[in-house]
């Protein structure tokens, strides 16, 4: 092999880069779902539990273009009869109040930033 | 022959780090616009694009300016210009990259750049400009390698990049065509609302773009000895002139009809631009300094004495390129928002940041053609 | 007789390519990535009216320059504002959705210096939500668009900040964030949200207030200097004060159809 030692470097630097999450994370403490704030307001969410913890952001995601281009304001549950305005501060905010003891909790674990607030205002946000 | 990019003399690798040193001010005057946003530029409600779009504008036509070589050598088998095709193709290569650039710092939320794909829209003439502009700097990158390679082994270029050749001369006419539409199609614009503008843009761009080419390969053969062949740049520099000619005319047909017609809001923005208006006039010098260059530009490069000898050519050839880059890089776009739709005067003037992004993305075009050239020159001193 | 089953067939051939790219051609127009979005072009959006909501044909606004007053055109633009959290920013990078403007600026055509002395001096400028939109013409994402009511509307989830639609505009109803607004908003109205940096904005004829039952905030506070409604209902407020009065549009000769109608 030409230029041997050269290239073995830059392999095992290339493979130390890449490799660094899971070296650096040896021996810290596994992951632990955060404690969110209950809901006092409603008893039960526009769709089930299990349901909004995983697709809640697509859910957020398609009531977006259908407010937006659409027209479309009414969100027919499929767990309770009831209908719901798709909006993320006038309905999802209206229970979840506290936005740094709900959304953030989870959003900050998992290091995830969503830009909804960069625009949609949080409710309780404005009165502090 | 990537390789060759990376051997090089003390002054290459100068110029390389000269480039890099710039585009790292341009990379941290962006990091500001990132961060604040276009507010950071001069642009303003009324005057809502500005140096960004215009040089964009311009260094489509500079890119568009490869077609000038292509068609006298693959449509009228003009041999001579074959030795310097391939600088023509990688000059478009980094004109277009240039363009692309221009566009991407231009826009306000640059991370929702891919929304145009995403929700293609054949009825904005933006979307056809990214077609176009992406078509031709792949038409151009795939055309200049494989004749380049082709070049390297001694061997006739393969058939089937002759389509591509071929493709490469409309698709030119294109670009600079679609960029012009962006413009002339909108209502309420009057100094874009012709159908002559188009036509101006390619004959501005025909005069800017080989002027542009004349002036490099005169720098590339003072460097590296490169021999472009004998009076090849002089012919080169026939086209620089005639176009501008046209250029001028068309200009002129514009001046007669925007005022024998006295139509106010045509009239406006050329009044604004060559006399100032309504004691606004922060481009009317500017603007006349470019009808001199170009005007004395013509006059050094009719006389065929002036062509032929290399200062005077390359003066020339300065003069045209720099009086085309003040009428489309700096009146085109400020001009046409000057009055604005209520008739009121905002000006605009780039902002330094502004300029400092702008000189950072020059820097990483000419990066690209340094090494592309660097790569072409390489190749044929190697064959030889 | 050959010939004829050749012509049969040819017949049968264009029948059945006809066949098969009318639905692909229906496509093209509708039926995009939402339900009513051209896949490629731009087409009017379908919108789905709620219970409360209301809704007309086509939407459009009646200005009586003559009902306008210093007061009323302060309340218009300041409900304006704050409803929609328009920011208040100093200088030529202002973001204006409603606006006081001259009338000689806004008609630029159509006034002469001998108007009657006790004529409006000066009227509102707003979005014309024109039937030909130039802005939807030359959106590259459809992020601004027209729904069935006519309105004119921004998707800011979309927007790149290409600027081309306020080029595109030939009132200069378009606005740019060429920065954060949230600065420079004095209070926030929560039920509605703000813009981020990098989108273009714009009146959007109070589209979230009609969805629940409401008028335009600003024909609320207007003292009947404006009116809104349903440009194809005869009976129509819109419609009576047209037939009534004398009115003019904004540049009708650019083809842009707007419907704001300025009663002089």
């Amino acid at each position: 092999m030409y230029h041997k030692s050269k290239i073995l470097t830059g392999l095992a630097v290339f493979i130390i880069f890449m490799t660094y999450p899971f070296w650096n994370n040896i021996g810290s403490a596994a992951y632990v779902r955060p404690e969110l704030e209950k809901v006092k307001k409603a008893k039960e969410c526009v769709e089930s539990v299990e349901f909004m913890r995983a697709e809640h952001m697509s859910m957020l995601n398609e009531w977006r273009d259908e407010v937006v281009r659409d027209a479309s304001h009414e969100y027919h549950s499929t767990v309770n009869n009831s209908v719901y305005q798709k909006s993320l501060t006038k309905t999802c905010m209206d229970c979840h109040e506290n936005k740094d003891k709900f959304c953030d909790k989870c959003h900050d674990s998992v290091a995830v930033d969503p830009y909804c607030w960069d625009c949609h205002v949080d409710p309780k946000g404005v009165q502090k | 022959m990537l390789e060759k990019a990376i051997q090089g003399s003390k002054i290459y690798w100068g110029w390389i780090a000269t480039l890099l040193l710039l585009m790292s001010i341009g990379a941290a005057c962006y990091w500001q616009q990132l961060s604040h946003g276009l507010t950071i530029t001069g642009l303003s409600r009324d005057v809502s694009w500005g140096f960004y779009i215009a040089q964009f504008t311009f260094l489509v036509g500079v890119a568009a300016s490869a077609v000038m070589l292509v068609i006298p050598k693959y449509l009228h088998n003009y041999q001579k210009f074959s030795k310097i095709l391939i600088l023509g193709e990688f000059n478009a290569v980094a004109m277009v990259v240039l363009c692309l650039l221009f566009i991407i710092v231009d826009l306000g939320s640059p991370q929702r750049l891919m929304n145009v794909l995403l929700h293609p829209t054949p009825n904005s003439i933006l979307f056809w400009d990214m077609v176009v502009l992406n078509g031709y700097l792949l038409i151009n990158i795939l055309v200049g390698w494989v004749t380049l390679e082709a070049e390297r082994k001694q061997v006739a270029p393969p058939n089937w990049i002759k389509f591509f050749i071929y493709l490469s001369i409309p698709w030119a006419v294109s670009i600079h065509t679609v960029t012009a539409f962006l413009y002339c199609g909108l209502p309420g614009r009057g100094y874009w609302l012709t159908a002559v503008l188009a036509a101006r843009f390619l004959a501005s761009a025909f005069a800017a773009g080989p002027a542009f080419l004349i002036m490099v390969t005169y720098i590339v053969k003072i460097f590296t000895g490169f021999d472009p062949g004998k009076g090849v740049l002089s012919t080169l520099g026939k086209t620089v002139v005639y176009a501008m000619c046209v250029n001028l005319f068309l200009l002129l047909c514009e001046v007669f009809t925007v005022f024998y017609s006295q139509i106010p809001s045509h009239m406006a923005h050329l009044q604004y631009l060559f006399a100032g208006y309504h004691g606004h006039g922060v481009l009317v010098a500017w603007m006349w300094s470019a009808i001199i260059m170009g005007v004395v530009g013509i006059l050094i490069l009719l006389v065929p004495a002036n062509r032929e000898r290399d200062n005077m050519l390359v003066i020339g050839c300065f003069l045209i390129f720099l009086g085309a880059w003040i009428d489309k890089g700096l009146g085109m776009i400020g001009g046409g928002f000057v009055p604005n739709p209520l008739h009121e005067i905002t000006e605009y003037v780039p902002s330094q940041l502004e300029l400092g992004v702008s000189l950072g993305v020059y820097a990483t075009g000419f990066l690209v053609l340094t090494i592309l050239y660097k790569i072409a020159i390489g190749v044929k001193a190697e064959v030889e | 007789m050959k010939t004829v089953r050749r012509d049969f067939l040819k017949v049968a051939a264009v029948t059945a390519f006809g066949w098969g790219i009318c639905p692909t051609v229906k496509a093209l127009a509708s039926g995009g990535a939402r339900p009513s979005e051209g896949l490629f072009f731009a087409s009017r959006h379908a919108v789905h009216v709620g219970p409360n909501a209301l809704k007309a044909q086509r939407w459009a606004m009646v200005i009586d320059t003559t009902k306008l007053n210093e007061k009323v055109v302060q309340d218009i633009v300041q409900v304006c504002h704050t409803t929609h959290n328009v920011p208040d920013i100093s200088g030529q990078q202002n973001i204006k959705w409603i606006w006081e403007a001259p009338m000689e600026n806004l008609f630029l055509d159509d006034l002469h210096e001998f108007q009657p002395e006790s004529g409006a001096k000066t009227a509102l400028a707003l979005c014309n939500h024109c039937d030909n939109p130039p802005c939807v013409r030359v959106c590259p994402t459809k992020a601004t668009f027209q729904r069935e009511d006519g309105i004119v509307i921004m998707d800011f989830h979309r927007c790149i900040g290409c600027r081309y639609c306020m080029a595109g505009c030939p009132y200069g109803s378009r606005s740019f964030n060429f920065q954060d607004p949230r600065p420079f908003i004095a209070k926030t109205t929560p039920d509605f949200p703000t813009r981020t940096k990098g989108v273009v904005e714009k009146c959007e004829f109070c589209a979230e207030r009609l969805a629940e039952g409401k008028m335009p905030a600003c024909v609320e506070v207007s003292e009947g200097a404006l009116a809104f409604g349903d440009l194809a209902d005869p009976e129509s407020e819109v419609r009576k004060l047209l037939a009534e009065r004398f009115s003019i549009r904004r540049s009708p000769t650019l083809g842009t159809n707007p419907c704001v109608y300025y009663l002089v």
